[in-house]
This record gives C-alpha cells, sequence and structure tokens, in this order.
C-alpha cells in the first residue's frame, strides 16, 4: 500500500530539471518563452505535488508513503531511497508551492541584470534540491540534495544581488559548507560505528538503539556524532551563533532570492534536526536539548533586539528570522509532541509569512528604490494595497491569533512548560523543568520584542505621510500637495546613493500599487495565512502522527 | 638490472624470460605509436603537421584496445618477469585513465601546437614517450622496472615544460622542474639502494617478506622514507612542492594539464605499490609521515591558493591542496589489528575513484582556461570577468569544474571527496578522523577560491568590455565536452566509477 505509485516523488522532485533541459534550447533572447516554460515545469511540478496531496493516505500519516528503494551507489551501500510521510509532506508541497509564486512574481521584477534564461534555470535546479531533500529518506541521498541548493544560491545572491552580494553570496556559501562537512563526517562515522548496511534512516535509527544496548556504542561517541550533525543543521537553520550568514545573504538576495532562503532554505536545518539528528540519535538529542534551547531563546531575543537596531527593511525582516527560527529550535529543544509539533508548523507559517514579507519589502523597494525605513512612510496613504498587506503580514508575524504565526509561536513557548519526561527504556530521563520554565519566560517576553519591532516597522513605513522625496509620485493625485513633511535624510548613505547612481533620477516614476502579477503571486500566501490561522488543525492532523513517533522515544 | 643478468647468467644457464604478449601490448603500441610520429614528422612538410596529432591521438586509443580486451579477459594478474611487472585490475584501470587522460591532452594540445609556431612532431613525441613512462608505471611491482618507468615519464616532461624555448618563464620551468625532479630522484635512488641492501630483492612482494621476517630496521626505516619523499615530490607534497607553480605556470598550458593531471597520477601510483605491495611492514615508518604531509600539503596548498591572482598559479596550488587529499586514504591504508595488519579496501577504493574524478575535472579545468585565455590572452584570473554573460557555455563548464574540484554535490567531485572521508572513517581510529575533520575544513577553505573563480565568471563585469563570444575550435570542444559530461555523470550515478576502484585487490598477492 505504501510503496504503491513508487513514481510519485521521484517525478516530483526531477520534473523541474525536464524544464531545464527544454530551456537550453531556448535563445536567450526569447524571453517570454524562457519564462513561459520555466513557469509551465514549476507548475507541472506542482501538480504532481497536487497529486501527492490528493494521494496521500491521511490515516497513516507517521508511515513513509509513496516509498521507493532502488540501488544507487552500492559500492558505498548508499541506496536511492524516498519516503514521505507527514512531517515532509507539508514542506515538500510548501517548496513547490513557493516556487510557483516567485517564478510568476519574477515575470515582470527579473532584478538587475536581467538574464531569465539564467535565473528561472537556477530556480527550478533550487526546486530539485528543496524537493529532493524533504523526501530522501537516505543519508547521503539526503545530503546530495542538501548541497544541490547551494551553487544556485550562490548564484542567485552574488550575480541579481544587491551592493554587497559578492561578499554576501559567498559568505553563505562558506558558512553552509562549513557546517555540511561536519555533518558528513558525522553521517560517516555514524554507519561505520553501528555497523550499518545501508544509510537507510530508519535502519540505522534502530541499529543506534541496539549497538548501544549492546554496549557497542558509547555514549561519548553518540555525542559527538550529534554534534557533527547538529553544527550542520544549526548553520542552516540558522541559530545563534551560528546566523551571521543570514542577514547579509537575506539582505543582499533579490527578492526572489530572499523569499526561497526563507521560506525554505532555512527550513532544511530544522527540517534535518526532527529528520535526522533526533530521531536517530535520541540518547544524544537530549543531553543536548537544554544547549539546544538555551541557544533558541538567546536567538529569540538577540533576534528581536537586532530587528529593534536596524534601519533597513529587509534586514530587519532578516533578523525577525533568526528570532522566528529560535521559537521553532525552542519547541523542537523540548523533545515533546507538542513542542515539535508546534515548530513543524511554525516552519511552514514563518515560510508563508516571512516570504510574504520579503515579497512586500522587494516591492517597496522597486517602488521606492531604498528600505530606509526612515525615507519611507506613508505606504499606507500612497500605495495602500502594498501598504495593508504588509500590515496584515507583520502582524501574522508577531503571532496574531487567528492568523498562522501564532499557531507555531505560542505552542512551542508553551511547550517548554513541561518539556519530555524521559523514556527509561532507552535510558533517556526527563529534562529540567525549572530550566526550560524560564526559557518559556525568556521566549514569552521574545514576543513582546517581536510586537515591539514589527508594530514600529509598520507604524513607521506605513503611517505617517509619504515624505517629500517620494510625495507627489504616488498613484493618489491628492498627494501632490504633502510637501514639507520631514527632511528626506538618507540621501548620503551607500544604499540611497548607489541607487541613485543606477537609477539616475529613477525616482520620479510613479509609483503605482500592487501590480496583477504581485497579487497572483501573493493571493495564495495570503489565503493560506488565514486559513492554517483559523483552521491550524488542518496542518496539526498530518503533522501529528509522524511527531508522536518521534516523540514517543522520549516519552511524550 | 645489469648485474642481476650478468649474475643469473653466470649462476647457470640463460633462460629467456617468457613474455606474455597479450599483457604488454598496450605498452608495445604506444612504443610503436611513438615511433611513427617521430617518422612521420621527419616527411610531413610544415603545413602538414598536424597530422601528428592526430595519428597520435588515434594511437593513444588504439592502445586503449589491448587494455580493453585484458580488462575481459578472465585471466586474474598476469605475472612477468619474476614479479617485476604485473598487468592486474588495478594496472588496467591506471592505464586506461594515463590513455584517456593523454588523449584529452592531446586534443587541448592541437589548436595550441599548432597555432603557437611551435614543434609539433616532437611534441607529441615526447607527450606519448612520457605517457608510455605512465603506463609502465602502472605496472610496475619492481624497485628497478618502477624507478625506470619514472624516468622515462619524467624525462619527456622536463623538456614538455619548456617547449616554449623563447619565454624565459617557460625555460625556468623546465630547468627548475628537472632540477628538483632529478635530485627527487637522487634521494629515491638512494632509498631504493639502501632497500635492495638490507633486503636483498627489489621485487616489492619480496621486500614485504623480508621486511616481515627481518623487521624494518634503521637502515630499512631510511629507505623507505627517502623513497616516499622522492615520490612527494612527483606528487608536488607539501614541503616538496616548490617547483610546482613556477613550473606550471611557465609550461604551455596543456603542459601543465598533463603534469597536474597524468604525471602526478603515476606519482600516486608508485606511492600505492610501495605502500600496498612494499611496506606493508613499515607501518610504523610510513603511517605518521603519510598524516603530517597529508595534513600541511592540504592545508599549505590551499593557503597559498587563496591569494593567487593568477589562474594557473592557483590551479597549481589547488592541484598541491587535491594531492594532501589524495595522500590521506594512505594514511590509512593498513592497519594494525590482534591477527595480524589488515588491509583497508576502501582507501584503495577512495584513491583510485580520487585519480579518476580528479583527471577529469582538473583537465576540464584547463580546457576552460585554454579556450578563455584564446581570447583574452591573459593568465590573471580577471580575465574570466563576466565570461558567462558573454560564454555561457565555457561559463557553465567552468562552474561545474570548479564546483566539482570544491566538491559540491552533485558534480564528480563530492564522491571523490566522500570516498576519501570514508576510507578514514571506516578505520575509525582517532588519528583517522581527525585527519577526516582537519581535511574536510580544508574542503571548506578551497571553497573560497574556487569560489572565487566562479565569483568572477558570473558577478564581475567583462573586464575591457570586449562582449564578443569566444570561437572554441573542435579539438578543444570535445575535450571540454569529455571533461563536463564525465564531471556530472561520475557525481550523480558515482556506481559508475566506484566499481573501477571497488574491486581492486593489489595486496592480494601478499597472502595476508
Amino acid at each position: 500500500m505504501l510503496t504503491d505509485q513508487n513514481w510519485v516523488l521521484s517525478v516530483g522532485v526531477f520534473l523541474p530539471l525536464a524544464g531545464v533541459l527544454v530551456m537550453m534550447f531556448i535563445p536567450k533572447s526569447d524571453e517570454l518563452m524562457v519564462k513561459f516554460v520555466g513557469l509551465l515545469a514549476a507548475i507541472a511540478t506542482l501538480g504532481i505535488g497536487i497529486y501527492t496531496l490528493v494521494q496521500f493516505d491521511y490515516g497513516q500519516a507517521d508511515k513513509l508513503q509513496f516509498a521507493a528503494n532502488t540501488s544507487w551507489i552500492d559500492v558505498i551501500h548508499s541506496r536511492y531511497i524516498v519516503g514521505l510521510d507527514g512531517i515532509s509532506l507539508p514542506l515538500y508541497f510548501l517548496s513547490m508551492v513557493i516556487t510557483v509564486l516567485v517564478m510568476i512574481y519574477s515575470w515582470n521584477h527579473v532584478p538587475s541584470p536581467g538574464n531569465p534564461k539564467a535565473f528561472y534555470m537556477l530556480m527550478l535546479v533550487l526546486q530539485v534540491g528543496m524537493a529532493g531533500t524533504f523526501v530522501a529518506q537516505d543519508l547521503i541521498l539526503f545530503f546530495v540534495f542538501f548541497e544541490i541548493v547551494l551553487l544556485p544560491m550562490y548564484f542567485m545572491i552574488g550575480v541579481w544581488g544587491g551592493e554587497n552580494r559578492q561578499y554576501a553570496s559567498l559568505k553563505f556559501f562558506l558558512y553552509t559548507m562549513f557546517g555540511s562537512a561536519f555533518m558528513l563526517v558525522a553521517f560517516l562515522a555514524l554507519f561505520f560505528k553501528t555497523g550499518g548496511t545501508t544509510f537507510s534512516m530508519t535502519q540505522l535509527a534502530d541499529l543506534v538503539q541496539q549497538k548501544y544496548a549492546e554496549g557497542g556504542l558509547t555514549s561519548a561517541t553518540m555525542n559527538l556524532i550529534f554534534a557533527g550533525m547538529a553544527l550542520g543543521f544549526a548553520v542552516k537553520v540558522p541559530m545563534f551563533p551560528f546566523h551571521t550568514w543570514l542577514p547579509d545573504a537575506h539582505t543582499q538576495a533579490p527578492t526572489q532570492g530572499s523569499v526561497i532562503l526563507a521560506a525554505i532554505l532555512l527550513k532544511l536545518g530544522t527540517y534535518g534536526f526532527v529528520r535526522i539528528a533526533i530521531p536517530i540519535l535520541p540518547q544524544a538529542a537530549k543531553v543536548f536539548a537544554p544547549w539546544i534551547g538555551l541557544l533558541s531563546v538567546i536567538g529569540i531575543i538577540y533576534g528581536a533586539w537586532c530587528c529593534l537596531a536596524q534601519t533597513d527593511m529587509k534586514r530587519l525582516i532578516a533578523f525577525s528570522s533568526v528570532a522566528h527560527m529560535g521559537f521553532v529550535m525552542l519547541g523542537i529543544s523540548t523533545l515533546t509532541s507538542y513542542g515539535i509539533n508546534a515548530a513543524m508548523f511554525g516552519m511552514v507559517a514563518h515560510g508563508l509569512i516571512t516570504g510574504m514579507l520579503f515579497f512586500v519589502a522587494g516591492s517597496v523597494k522597486d517602488r521606492y528604490h531604498t528600505l530606509e525605513i526612515k525615507r519611507l512612510s506613508g505606504l499606507l496613504k500612497q500605495v495602500p494595497h502594498l501598504g495593508w498587506i504588509m500590515g496584515f503580514a507583520a502582524m501574522a508575524s508577531l503571532g496574531l491569533p487567528g492568523l498562522a504565526g501564532f499557531w507555531g509561536e505560542f505552542p512551542a513557548i508553551l511547550s517548554a512548560f513541561q518539556p519530555a519526561q524521559g523514556n527509561l527504556d532507552l535510558g533517556i530521563g526527563g529534562l529540567s523543568l525549572n530550566l526550560y520554565r524560564t526559557y518559556m519566560i525568556i521566549a514569552a517576553v521574545g514576543t513582546v520584542f517581536a510586537a515591539a519591532y514589527l508594530l514600529w516597522l509598520f507604524q513607521r513605513t506605513a503611517f505617517g505621510t509619504p515624505t517629500a522625496e517620494f510625495a507627489g509620485l504616488g498613484a493618489d493625485a491628492d498627494d501632490h500637495h504633502d510637501h514639507g513633511h520631514g527632511s528626506h535624510g538618507g540621501h548620503g548613505d551607500d544604499h540611497g546613493a548607489a541607487h541613485d547612481a543606477d537609477h539616475g533620477d529613477g525616482h520620479h516614476e510613479k509609483i503605482h500599487d500592487v501590480g496583477v502579477f504581485e497579487w497572483i503571486a501573493w493571493a495564495p500566501l495570503l489565503a493560506a495565512i488565514v486559513f492554517f490561522g483559523v483552521y491550524p488543525q488542518a496542518m496539526f492532523k498530518v503533522l501529528d502522527p509522524a511527531v508522536s513517533l518521534i516523540s514517543k522515544k522520549f516519552g511524550g | 638490472m645489469l648485474a642481476t643478468f650478468i649474475a643469473q647468467a653466470t649462476a647457470g644457464g640463460w633462460k629467456s624470460p617468457s613474455v606474455d604478449y597479450h599483457a604488454l601490448a598496450p605498452e608495445i603500441v604506444m612504443a610503436g605509436v611513438v615511433c611513427m610520429v617521430l617518422l612521420l614528422d621527419l616527411f610531413l612538410p610544415e603545413h602538414r603537421k598536424w597530422m601528428t596529432a592526430t595519428l597520435g591521438g588515434f594511437g593513444v586509443l588504439g592502445a586503449l584496445i589491448p587494455v580493453l580486451t585484458l580488462a575481459v579477459s578472465s585471466e586474474p594478474a598476469r605475472v612477468m618477469f619474476n614479479g617485476a611487472y604485473v598487468v592486474d585490475d588495478f594496472s588496467l584501470v591506471l592505464k586506461a585513465l594515463f590513455l584517456i587522460s593523454t588523449y584529452v591532452v592531446i586534443l587541448l594540445s592541437t589548436t595550441y601546437v599548432d597555432e603557437g609556431d611551435y614543434y609539433e612532431g616532437e611534441y607529441y613525441t615526447l607527450l606519448l614517450t612520457s605517457a608510455l613512462g605512465m603506463v609502465m608505471m602502472s605496472s610496475s611491482r619492481d624497485l628497478i622496472s618502477i624507478f625506470v618507468a619514472l624516468e622515462f615519464l619524467s624525462i619527456p616532461a622536463y623538456m614538455l615544460a619548456g617547449w616554449r624555448k623563447r619565454d624565459t618563464k617557460s625555460n625556468e620551468a623546465s630547468v627548475k622542474y628537472y632540477l628538483l625532479g632529478v635530485f627527487a630522484s637522487a634521494v629515491m635512488l638512494y632509498g631504493m639502494s639502501l632497500m635492495y641492501g638490507t633486503t636483498k630483492t627489489t621485487v616489492l612482494t619480496g621486500i614485504a617478506d623480508a621486511i616481515h621476517r627481518d623487521g624494518v630496521g634503521s637502515a630499512g626505516a631510511l629507505a623507505i622514507v627517502f623513497m616516499l619523499i622522492g615520490f612527494a615530490f612527483k606528487v608536488s607534497a607539501v614541503p616538496f612542492h616548490q617547483w610546482a607553480p613556477d613550473t606550471y605556470q611557465g609550461a604551455p598550458t596543456p603542459v601543465t594539464a598533463f603534469l597536474s593531471v597524468a604525471s602526478k597520477a603515476a606519482g600516486f601510483v608508485a606511492l600505492i605499490t610501495l605502500v600496498y605491495v612494499g611496506f606493508p611492514y613499515g607501518i610504523d615508518v610510513w603511517k605518521p609521515l603519510f598524516w603530517v604531509l597529508a595534513v600541511i600539503t592540504m592545508t599549505v596548498g590551499n593557503v597559498l591558493a587563496l591569494k593567487q591572482t593568477n589562474i594557473v598559479r592557483m590551479l597549481a596550488y589547488s592541484s598541491v591542496s587535491q594531492g594532501g587529499f589524495i595522500l590521506m586514504p594512505l594514511f590509512v591504508a593498513w592497519k594494525h589489528t590482534p591477527n595480524g595488519l589488515q588491509v583497508n579496501r576502501d582507501s584503495l577504493t577512495a584513491i583510485v575513484t580520487y585519480l579518476l574524478v580528479y583527471a577529469a575535472m582538473n583537465l576540464g579545468a584547463f580546457g576552460v582556461i585554454l579556450a578563455v585565455s584564446r581570447k583574452t590572452r591573459s593568465g590573471e584570473i580577471s580575465s574570466f570577468g563576466g565570461l558567462f554573460s558573454y560564454s555561457p557555455a565555457l561559463g557553465v563548464a567552468m562552474t561545474f569544474f570548479m564546483g566539482s574540484l570544491a566538491g559540491i554535490p552533485p558534480l564528480g567531485g563530492w564522491i571523490a571527496k566522500f570516498t576519501v572521508i570514508r576510507a578514514l572513517a571506516s578505520d575509525g581510529s582517532g588519528w583517522a578522523i581527525s585527519l577526516a575533520v582537519i581535511g574536510m575544513v580544508n574542503a571548506v577553505i578551497a571553497v573560497g577560491y574556487y569560489g572565487n573563480i566562479l565569483r568572477e565568471v558570473w558577478m564581475r563585469p567583462v573586464p575591457d568590455g570586449d562582449t564578443s563570444p569566444i570561437r572554441v575550435p573542435s579539438a578543444l570542444g570535445a575535450a571540454l565536452v569529455i571533461c563536463s559530461v564525465a564531471t556530472l555523470v561520475f557525481g550523480v550515478l558515482p556506481n559508475l566509477i566506484l566499481r573501477f576502484g571497488d574491486h581492486l585487490d593489489l595486496a592480494g598477492v601478499l597472502g595476508l
């Protein structure tokens, strides 16, 4: 039953490559055709995704479905094993949706220096890596997919990014490589120390317990292996103190890159924790959980404070990701069903909401050629739709009940009230109540900061009246006489100066409200934020069976 | 050798050794091709000299045919000359590697040598002679045949390095390579003579038995160290790497490609046979040596590569650093166990796989450099600025090769690095794991300079604003296609390549 239709996942993962192949033969100058084929490939892939969603047996969400298992690299005992359970499904599907939406958005927003052919091809290759990571059930296969996203993202930031793109892209690349290097050594050590015969995740998880019970695997070894994996995933998440690549990468990346980065790429790290590190090495996970929790709450507070200090809208959103991923990791670190469910939900919600915020930031930048908060004002007057969408996304991001963000954040905090109680069968003790309750309080304080920086951002950019430099450019003619409000500082800063140089007197273009491609790209995100906010059960019921399987190891 | 013959002759009745002509067919074909190229060159008018390249290319492919027939023949290993020359699966895989690399180098050379007003016939004669030496090296299991093969492949290479004879840099390259190479040979010969003195034999299996019987001894230890250092020069391991950057930069680019891939691989073949067949019981001597050599070779090569501005020089240091990676599995080639020494099969797989993948990606990188420098006439890294914008195919090819050298899946390099780390992990000792971690950290540092090339190719503006596309000559294009396809296929379907390395059993003859 569960191995029925074993072609579905492989087609879903590799279909974008067919698009890449076709696009190779379309001349670069035929931009419309290039975009059309690219989008078509992404939509076809999404079609497979929808089919997966429909055919998925929700009654057995804890089991791997559509499983395929065939030989791949016999010599090193790595097999091509793919499968999908309740944990993978939402992220797998989200990656497909985001790719399509980003491509729609790119239809008339290909960032400078143009070349949609390369841009669309890279997005399709990225999609292969992202979807593949979420279905791979073999460690080596996982590693390969995990790394495939590196080069396309490197080019996306480095070629189509902002002023400091080359520095940011290399930093992103090096950090991730650094983490995955340790991850790979950890995978191999795990394989040899357990005497595994395949790199299959489920098999290795069983072998670890067997070896541990026999005394063939010491706690120290398990801890070292876990540390190696955790380092690889923590860089990707990114957890404090490995987060420094993120603000640069996000700020410099083109809008599309930021959206993909926030919505999917960061999840590869948290997914790795939930899928690989914790279930395979539960004993070590318990040892490290308090430390992960500590880094998470530091990330929550530190990220929020950094947000308060930002003058650039995109950079602020980037730092808010650090804080949000802190909530996700806090949920994971409780090792309870409640916490991991919240974390998984939080991952998807953060993908939708922060993706949306980056879209908005990109559109603001398109119109105003700046993201300097103090130069922006009165978005609600000049571009009311855009302003309200931004307000909506900000509310969702700060965890307003009724919107998706709430169900990621609130239960994650609450889960720290009662962390895992331990499972003596596996020799796993409970986590310290007092410690986690302290974390809970700190995290709760973090939500106050989150409200502060998001509302402050919204207030400064959306309320009021447009600054003098942009007044009179709006679609609304009433703004014409609205001079004399605030001096437009920030002209001297490098962002502004560079763009002044780039665009000449581009400031005199008319500023339009949300366009049709933007509406098409954003509507599904907005709808999903509301839908999952009102009816979170839709996702929890998919997640819960698979999550319970993990939390059972910790007595949950 | 003469002394042995005389001794044998006087001892009683000289008997001609039996020769397995099938086993020697690749060498015989190559020798024939060398002579034909040389003769043909005498009678060709100047404007037809290109035919020497064609003949050379076909000759190399012709030599591949007996390699294939030998590979499919069921006979396990053909041992000749009292074990001095062995044709087994290991040697066949490497012979194929050397022949195919030489073929690709000929493709890379064709236009370069034709347009550059160089001596054409002699160039290919020397190139093929050197390749013949490599083919011999992969079968040599005796100190003397190893030495003969080494000189056979080195001496033509010294001359090739100085082929741009009016360019002082090229002269410097040649002289430096020659002097250091001869010095290394001398050190190695001294080691060999010591080894013969202590073990009374030159055949590697005999040496292994002798060391097993009598222990290494101080002279034996010195002999092992000297021989390994001699080959450390060949594979340009730090601190014996000083010749490499100058020679690579000064030599004609196709020759550099040849040196950095084939010549280096030949050095590793010798190291492999010595360690696996000759010196397993010298483990306490070479094991620490390889650990240190591997670590400093990777690290120093990497750090120096980071600050290069000339692309060939950067690739020279990168190849030093890659050499450090190939040295790592040698550290775990053998292992002490309660039941005596145990060979680590994974490590041989790793080295052979690495050499195969490395050949594809490094030759490809030199191919792109050749193609680009036809337009830019520059060897600076900055001359690659904006390559993707005006020549997307070359840009993507360069991305493949650099990404592969950096070890990023799904390009071939990852499986090479992976097998190396796997070999170390399968050994499991603390030193092996620490070596693996140092190796991975170095792999990340290496991304710095490979990424730098990619940054030029994709993100920087065209330096002089000249965006006319590059016309790639057909031979060069063929080489690039071969290398790109190999690099990609090795990475996506690693089984294809791992199979070659996996069933090799060099140490089987020792019966351990």
